[in-house]
């Protein structure tokens, strides 16, 4: 099925979100749509699949030019989406929530879950869509949950699939099968429209790319573009890739973490004798595939969760069993893994969630009573100096874009006195030019002597900016390593050789190992609900 | 969907908000935006209109004196609907005299017939009424805003009244200090009951709206136990109904002894002051806040979640026990086991009304008031039952908590995000 955009114009108020977009889709292609968050990547989308109604502009389906009204019409003409949030209901076994919407009966208006069963298992053995279809959804991980909304889109007979964001949610791991996945699709002839920010990703998976900026193409190429073409065409500016950053001069121990052992909800031990240190002016990233204990980690340091064994020191007072607001004014700094969730109040102004862990100090406070003023006064000084792009310091910070969010978190953790900054994926869901940023004043707090704690699942990021890595692997720290360290090394460390603590891989094993270990649905450990 | 759309188009560095509206002037474009952004209080007014609307077609329905003219409808429709009409305008004028002011008592005062505060005398009932609703919904306000649903108003105007009633009976004090001592006592007595069901949710998790509906049981009981004791029961008499308070302890009359009302409502609005500076300016205000709307960020923050609720509910309790005892000081004198009456539930109602604001919510009170106030002389001079006026009560908060539905009627364009709605419904969770 050929599908083609012509001249899609979609305007919001005088806002133009879509600007004249024309764009093919061959059968047979993983189309990648490249831009920054809010570039109308999403927008585009929706109106393909008929959620929005184009201002100007048609669709046209194989020469036949259609109109999509609905999700309905477009699902009847062949068209698939995924979205970035799923769509599936947590109680029901896979195959429910496939059949949900399409069932099936037997005589006498029975459901014929066999058939959907037997559909299901079909689907996932022809492109290697590993599920069962008698698991219960909200057991699964995030990256098999995708997998059934692939196979969703594919029983209603999807040709063109769109993915919104597919890896935003997703491991190494569970990406590597994911680009699998759309690859066999593709083989057999169906086309992928894949919705993306990242590069490394559009160049590894895509036949073809297509960049969007502010509502427009600017361009259709080829993977064969370097990524710092890409990034420039997202962005409109050459882009700063690498981070830049002199060497390390470390100083005394600021945080010191020994024997530490915690235990997730379930009561099982996801942190096991962790030992490591910080140093003043130095960045020690923790790396390693999600759900391996570094979320536990950075909240037990917070005082967030409690801890079962070892201790905790920062700057030599230790810290096991006191509140998450004495570890705060113990002077750490901490950007939370989940920014949305944990980072911020949403519905909160700007200006409030810049205060959100200051508001009962001088100068936020005198006595009992808030200073509006030198609140709004502060939040404006901050979001100037972290350039948090935003209309007023009074809008909620669900206006914000993901980027935006993220430096107002930073913003608040890095404007009171920190002695250890700690955080967690703190580049997640964020844009090129916004990462740049984050990561140029995550290095300026090294350099002025903070002692930096960074969690991140994206090997690029932990390579790029520490100074020590440290690799995790079923709550154990596996090597500490330098960041010359070759990836593979790296690679299979976080795959759990070498469990010695002492980085050194054991000979015999192959880098195979490390895509290949983690086993569909078992040993995958599930990510905490919500 | 248009939400996802509106995210992402938000979220970009293009120029979001404001700059995509046609410009009309100032107050034009802001008139515009209210109205077509479901503003909330364009929803509110045109709820009540609505409800008016219902409230006249029950009245034109099932007015007695209409009824036969019905039967001749396609003989006479004029008829009829001029009756209907009739009545509809003569119910909802006796409700007008009865919370705002009846003409007729104007002019028999010119004429010199009526003395002079009959004229105000339905304005004084409308505020004698909204005293310990404002009270109450202050403390529904108070606990939704941190997310806690204090379903249990009513248990503590009881808790509060009696401990506030026997201060008022039970001790000797000079006037002046009595007052204070038996509202600071109600206060007490409320904040006792709140701090139960603050504290089972702190140490146990127990969802505070089990444990307030409980506690309601409970008060109930205990009141009418206690009306029956020694304690509390008036000396001599075999009703369950107490002793009147010491005249020290009443609050005195504002403007005689001929109208109802008295100090009671600056208590109230004292209180409203007090609530809007804790919900807008002070720190645990914003603690409460930020706890209601995501509690895991405000633990992260550095909060304690478990703090806040209790204390919420102290505050919250609190100020339903002084709803119940500005009643007994102020109109009731005794207490009896009608004593919360409904009040605490109507609370809830107001509150909501007022959309969790402390203005909307003291505005809404005195509205509430006003139509308890006016169905009494409507039902009384019209015959047109009171409960009309539940019925117009129910029916505007429905369309405040549907927003939508007031919005299709209207063709209001949808506001931007869910609202407080949203906001009620994530709350359930926890």
């Amino acid at each position: 099925m050929r599908l083609e955009l012509r001249g899609i114009t979609k305007r919001f108020g005088s806002l133009v979100a879509n600007d004249h977009i024309d764009l093919t889709i061959e059968p047979g292609e993983i189309h990648a749509l490249l831009g920054e968050n809010g570039a109308g990547k999403t927008t585009l989308m929706n109106v393909l699949y008929g959620l929005t109604q184009p201002d100007e502009g048609q669709i046209v389906v194989d020469g036949e030019p259609v109109r999509f009204r609905t999700p309905g019409h477009a699902i009847r003409a062949g068209i698939g989406m995924v979205h970035q949030h799923f769509m599936l209901i947590p109680v029901f076994t896979v195959a429910e929530n496939v059949m949900l919407g399409v069932e099936r009966t037997k005589r006498l208006g029975f459901l014929d879950r066999r058939r959907a069963r037997r559909d299901v298992q079909e689907l996932s053995k022809r492109y290697g869509l590993a599920v069962d279809p008698d698991a219960v959804v909200e057991d699964l991980p995030v990256g098999v949950q995708q997998r059934v909304e692939i196979i969703k889109a594919l029983l209603r007979q999807a040709n063109v699939l769109i993915l919104d964001e597919p890896t935003a949610v997703l491991t190494p791991q569970e990406i590597e099968d994911l680009f699998g996945v759309m690859r066999s699709l593709r083989d057999s002839g169906r086309s992928i429209v894949f919705i993306t920010h990242k590069l490394k990703e559009v160049k590894a998976v895509a036949d073809r790319i297509t960049v969007i900026r502010r509502g427009r193409v600017v361009t259709t190429t080829t993977p064969a573009a370097t990524e710092a073409e890409l990034a420039s065409l997202m962005v409109g500016r050459p882009v700063m890739l690498r981070v830049d950053k002199g060497p390390s001069r470390p100083g005394a121990p600021v945080l010191e973490v020994r024997d530490l052992r915690v235990l997730d909800d379930r009561g099982q031990t996801v942190v096991d004798g962790v030992t490591f240190g910080v140093r003043a002016g130095e960045i020690v990233a923790v790396a390693g595939v999600q759900g391996n204990g570094q979320t536990e980690l950075t909240e037990a340091i917070m005082g967030l969760r409690p801890v079962a064994g070892g201790s905790i020191r920062v700057n030599g007072r230790e810290m096991v069993g006191r509140s998450p607001r004495e570890v705060l004014m113990a002077g750490v700094g901490y950007v939370p893994e989940d920014r949305q969730h944990d980072g911020l109040i949403v519905d909160f102004s700007v200006a409030d969630n810049l205060i959100l862990d200051m508001y009962h100090r001088p100068p936020f406070a005198s006595g009992p009573s808030l200073r509006p003023r030198v609140v709004q006064e502060s939040a404006r000084q901050r979001s100037e100096e972290f350039d948090v792009r935003l209309t007023s310091i009074d809008d909620p910070a669900s206006a914000l874009s993901g980027g935006n969010q993220q430096k107002l978190v930073l913003a608040r953790e890095l404007s009171r006195p920190i002695q250890l900054f700690v955080a967690a994926q703190p580049t997640r869901g964020v844009d090129v030019g916004s990462t740049e940023f984050l990561h140029r004043r995550i290095v300026q707090q090294r350099d002025s002597g903070v002692a930096v704690l960074i969690v991140s699942s994206e090997l690029d990021e932990v390579i790029s900016l520490a100074d020590r890595i440290a690799v995790m692997y079923r709550g154990r720290i596996t090597g500490i390593v330098p960041p010359d360290t070759p990836r593979e090394q790296i690679g299979l460390l976080m795959a759990g050789a070498g469990a010695t603590g002492d980085g050194a891989v054991p000979p015999g094993r192959r880098p195979a190992a490390s895509e290949g270990s983690v086993a569909v649905g078992e040993a995958e450990p599930t990510r905490r609900p919500r | 969907m248009t939400s996802t759309v509106a995210t992402e188009e938000r979220g970009g560095q293009l120029p979001p908000q404001g700059a995509r509206r046609p410009s009309f002037g100032r107050w034009g474009r802001a008139f515009l935006d209210a109205a077509r952004e479901g503003n909330a209080v364009v929803v509110t007014i045109l709820a009540i209109v609505v409800a008016l609307f219902i409230g006249a077609l029950l009245i034109a329905f099932s007015t007695p004196s209409v009824d036969p003219k019905w039967a001749h409808f396609f003989s006479d429709p004029g008829g009829a609907i001029v009756a209907a009409a009739k009545a509809v305008g003569n119910s909802y004028y006796a409700l007008f005299q009865g919370c705002i002011v009846s003409p007729a008592t104007i002019s028999a005062y010119l004429a010199g017939k009526q003395p002079l505060y009959q004229i105000f005398y339905p304005l004084s009932e409308t505020v004698v009424g909204a005293t310990p609703l404002i009270l109450a919904s202050l403390a529904v306000t108070v606990s939704f805003r941190a997310g806690l649903f204090n379903i249990g108003a009513q248990g503590q105007i009881i808790t509060g009244g009696l401990l506030g009633a026997w201060i008022g009976f039970g001790l000797n004090l000079p006037p002046g200090i009595h007052q204070i001592v038996c509202l600071v006592g109600g206060f007490v007595g409320g904040a006792i009951w709140g701090w139960l069901a603050g504290w089972l949710k702190a140490r146990t998790g127990a969802h505070e709206v089990i444990t307030t509906i409980m506690l309601n049981y409970i008060a109930i009981n205990l009141l009418t136990y206690l009306l029956n004791t020694p304690w509390f029961q008036a000396p001599g008499s075999t009703y369950s109904i107490s002793a009147n308070v010491d005249q020290s302890a009443v609050l005195p009359h504002l403007f005689g002894p001929n109208l109802r009302l008295n100090a009671g409502i600056f208590v109230a609005l004292l209180c409203a002051l007090g609530c809007a500076w804790l919900l807008n300016r002070s720190t645990i205000g914003f603690e409460f806040k930020a706890v209601g709307l995501n509690p895991d960020a405000a633990r992260t923050a550095g909060m304690s979640v478990a703090k806040v609720a209790i204390l919420v509910m102290i505050i919250s309790g609190g100020l339903a026990g002084l709803a119940g005892t500005a009643q007994i000081l102020g109109t009731d004198f005794n207490v009896t086991p009608g004593l919360a009456s409904e009040l605490g539930f109507t609370a809830i109602t107001v509150s909501l009304l007022g959309r969790l604001g402390v203005g909307g919510t003291v505005m809404a009170a005195f509205l509430f008031g006003a139509l308890n106030a006016g169905g009494t002389l409507m039902q009384a001079s019209t015959g047109t039952p009171v409960d009309v006026v539940t019925v117009i009560q129910a029916i505007i908060v429905m369309f405040i908590a549907a927003p939508p539905l007031v919005r299709t009627i209207f063709r209001l364009r949808g506001s931007r995000e869910g609202g407080e709605g949203q906001m009620l419904s994530a709350g359930w969770g926890g």
